[in-house]
């Protein structure tokens, strides 16, 4: 006990030395310079390091795999089957064609044989559908030093198995703290200072704080989760009075745009730490949180939107058309009553690396904090921004058409798959009435048909 | 489709990893510090040991076993272990295809709730398309494989005979039928089309298509490219 005392006594000293140069540093390389909106670059070239060493990794992943005539990539990323793209009319009228012994009649009716036709169609979706596959994590060909996302790897070489050791070593022990002070920082300030600003008479000096307050704290957040943005035509950011829509694929996508940028944000109602911070933003600025199943709700949030947007000053709004996180593959259908108010629209395209870090929420597999935890042990996030030029509805389109319109120039411009699904698919089921499409093109093969044979 | 024994990879047996060690991280959420760590370091991660028994005329390659068994995975999202049937009404393009609900009963035989990976990839086997060579090698000792043109052939015919007696009934046909067109066709056009069809296809006169009489009628059609679904090497 006694012995122990110095050597106690010098590790104590030690620790603290550290930490106030660790706190030191923080200041001055990373909250300083959010408070001010400029980068040192230290971001860019921890960037360019993890991409030499993957270049490095991949390269003698590829020797290995040769020499031990392992497969490496996986060869199935664009689905497991082979899709014949025959529609139901070609399918059905060429299985007449070959099966029907009645050779000279040409018009034919219903066949025993066209039930093939819906029972192989409906056996293909149960092994590889368009839509389940965009709820999970993307698979990626080559590995990024991740263990997560690779399950299949196998052992190659010391070397790689060293340098993933020291991957470990370095996100866990030396980026996660940081990381963790970081955000620790960023979302106190936040919470501390949207408060107290709150408690400002409403007027222009509080508007100016308040902007201020939230860009500094979305900046220190920003550097928590080490994100490398690329904003591309920052010339379109939305201005005020109209709406940004994005598409969404995590919590994360808020805290990049709202760090390029001052919005009224419009979102789901949270619990936990997400409740707090919600609630601690709205005493500063006019936000919108609202309960995704109540319908009272919706139409406050519809009533609200419109109110907002007619007033010209007032703050851009940020939407995520989608109502959910879809994993950065694809676009799925905007919902439409954003679209309705009439309001100029500023679309917004994300679109994450996939090399170094899956972004992706799965609000089914994981809660909030197990989430960024994950985030933050694993490496940069690197995103791309593309602010697209502002769109108007069209006086012959309706809202439907227009939501579409404007999905479609998000999904070109982040090089996204444009669906026409819902992403409500990931909780509730598909509405009948697209049923009612294929049954009205299968009733038309057998029946119509009928109607030319009673006629002639 | 070559089969492997499940015994010939000597590292298969040695990790005892199951399924839920491995695609899913603790709902407590702190990073696989477990056998996540140690991936560069050891073998391919197997499927788990019921997956492999097959019975003999299943004949599934383990590669398109390790397809199927990511694709239960992915199915289920809960990841309870085995799928529901609402895991499988789920699946946005299968709930508009008007045999939906009949190609899900498929899974589910004599009323089970549960579907559990032998069930899955026992269904799927009727799918994998006819090897020429390997009809001319079978052993006739053996059972028929669950891809033959007649198993096909059954397979679709249990889709119309709910009931299971054998025969397609004038009703059942008039319900499957009813089930592919939706409200687009009235019941009198109906009953005439289903009429006719068990008329043409009825050989002994007793108002319901056998199987045989089904088999029949389809001899010509070329079953095994209609009713087969090639998993991608």
């Amino acid at each position: 006990m006694f012995l122990l005392l110095p050597s106690a006594n010098l590790i104590v000293s030690l620790l603290g030395i550290s930490l106030t140069v660790l706190f030191t540093l923080l200041l001055v390389f990373i909250i300083v310079p959010a408070i001010f909106g400029v980068s040192f670059g230290i971001r860019k070239l921890y960037l360019k390091t993890l991409l030499k060493i993957f270049a490095w990794a991949t390269s003698r992943m590829e020797r290995g795999a040769k020499e031990n005539h392992h497969q490496l990539y996986k060869p199935y990323t664009n689905g497991i089957i082979a899709k014949d793209p025959t529609s139901l009319e070609e399918e059905i009228k060429e299985s007449r064609r070959s099966g029907s012994s009645k050779a000279l009649d040409n018009t034919p009716e219903f066949e025993l044989s066209d039930i093939f036709y819906f029972c192989r169609k409906g056996m293909e979706t149960i092994m590889d559908d368009e839509v389940t596959k965009r709820f999970s994590a993307e698979e990626l060909e080559s590995w990024n030093l991740l263990s997560r996302t690779n399950y299949t790897f196998h052992y190659i070489s010391l070397r790689l198995t060293v340098l993933w050791g020291l991957g470990v070593l370095i996100r866990y022990c030396f980026l996660l703290p940081l990381r963790i002070a970081l955000a620790f920082t960023g979302i106190s300030l936040l919470v501390v200072r949207t408060t107290m600003v709150g408690s400002l008479p409403n007027g222009r000096f509080k508007e100016f704080l308040s902007k201020h307050v939230h860009l500094m704290c979305y900046r220190i957040c920003v550097r928590a989760l080490t994100a490398i943005i690329t904003y591309h035509d920052r010339k379109n950011r939305p201005r005020d009075g109209g709406i940004c829509v994005a598409n969404h694929t995590s919590p994360i996508d808020v805290i990049i745009l709202a760090s390029d940028g001052y919005y009224a944000m419009v979102g789901q109602v949270h619990g936990g730490l997400m409740g707090v911070i919600q609630r601690a933003m709205v005493k500063a600025c006019p936000h919108v949180w609202f309960e995704r199943s109540g319908v009272k709700d919706r139409h406050l949030v519809a009533r609200r939107l419109t109110e907002h947007v007619q007033d010209k000053s007032k703050l851009p709004i940020l939407i995520f058309p989608e109502g959910t996180c879809i994993n950065n593959t694809s676009v799925m259908m905007f919902k439409k009553g954003s679209f309705e108010i009439g309001a100029t629209v500023y679309p917004v395209a994300i679109k994450y690396d996939p090399q170094f870090g899956d972004a992706f929420y799965n609000s089914s597999k994981y809660g909030m904090m197990p989430y960024l935890l994950r985030m933050m042990t694993s490496g940069p996030i690197v995103c791309s921004v593309w602010y697209l030029p502002p769109m108007t509805r069209q006086a012959e389109e309706d809202a439907v058409q227009f939501a579409n319109r404007v999905k479609s120039a998000i999904a070109r411009q982040g090089g996204l798959v444009d669906l026409l699904w819902d992403g409500g698919l990931k909780r509730e089921k598909v509405k009948d009435t697209f049923k009612e499409e294929q049954q009205k093109l299968y009733s038309k093969m057998i029946v119509g048909n009928h109607e030319d044979r009673s006629r002639s | 489709m070559p089969h492997d024994p499940p015994h010939s990879s000597p590292l298969w047996s040695s990790f005892k990893a199951t399924p839920t060690a491995w695609g899913r991280s603790p709902s407590w959420g702190l990073p696989r510090l477990g056998p996540g760590c140690l991936t560069p370091l050891l073998s391919r991660h197997p499927l788990p040991r019921r997956a492999w028994i097959l019975s003999p005329d299943e004949k599934v390659s383990q590669a398109s076993l390790r397809r199927l068994y990511d694709r239960f995975q992915a199915l289920d999202r809960t990841g309870k272990g085995y799928l529901s049937r609402l895991d499988l009404q789920q699946i946005g393009a299968l709930a508009v295809n008007p045999l939906g609900d009949r190609i899900i009963d498929s899974f589910f035989p004599d009323g089970s709730l549960r579907l559990d990976f032998p069930g899955f990839v026992r269904v799927l086997a009727h799918f994998r398309p006819v090897d020429e060579e390997e009809e001319g090698n079978r052993d006739p000792k053996e059972p028929e494989p669950l891809n033959s043109r007649m198993n096909k052939l059954r397979f679709a015919f249990q889709l119309y005979d709910l009931d299971r007696d054998g025969k397609i009934s004038r009703h059942e046909m008039l319900q499957a039928l009813r089930l592919m067109v939706g409200v687009q066709v009235t019941e009198e056009q109906l009953e005439s089309i289903a009429d006719r069809t068990v008329q043409e296809a009825d050989e002994d006169g007793d108002g319901a298509v056998s199987f045989l009489e089904f088999a029949k009628s389809l001899e010509k059609m070329n079953i095994e490219q209609k009713m087969s679904i090639r998993i991608l090497k």
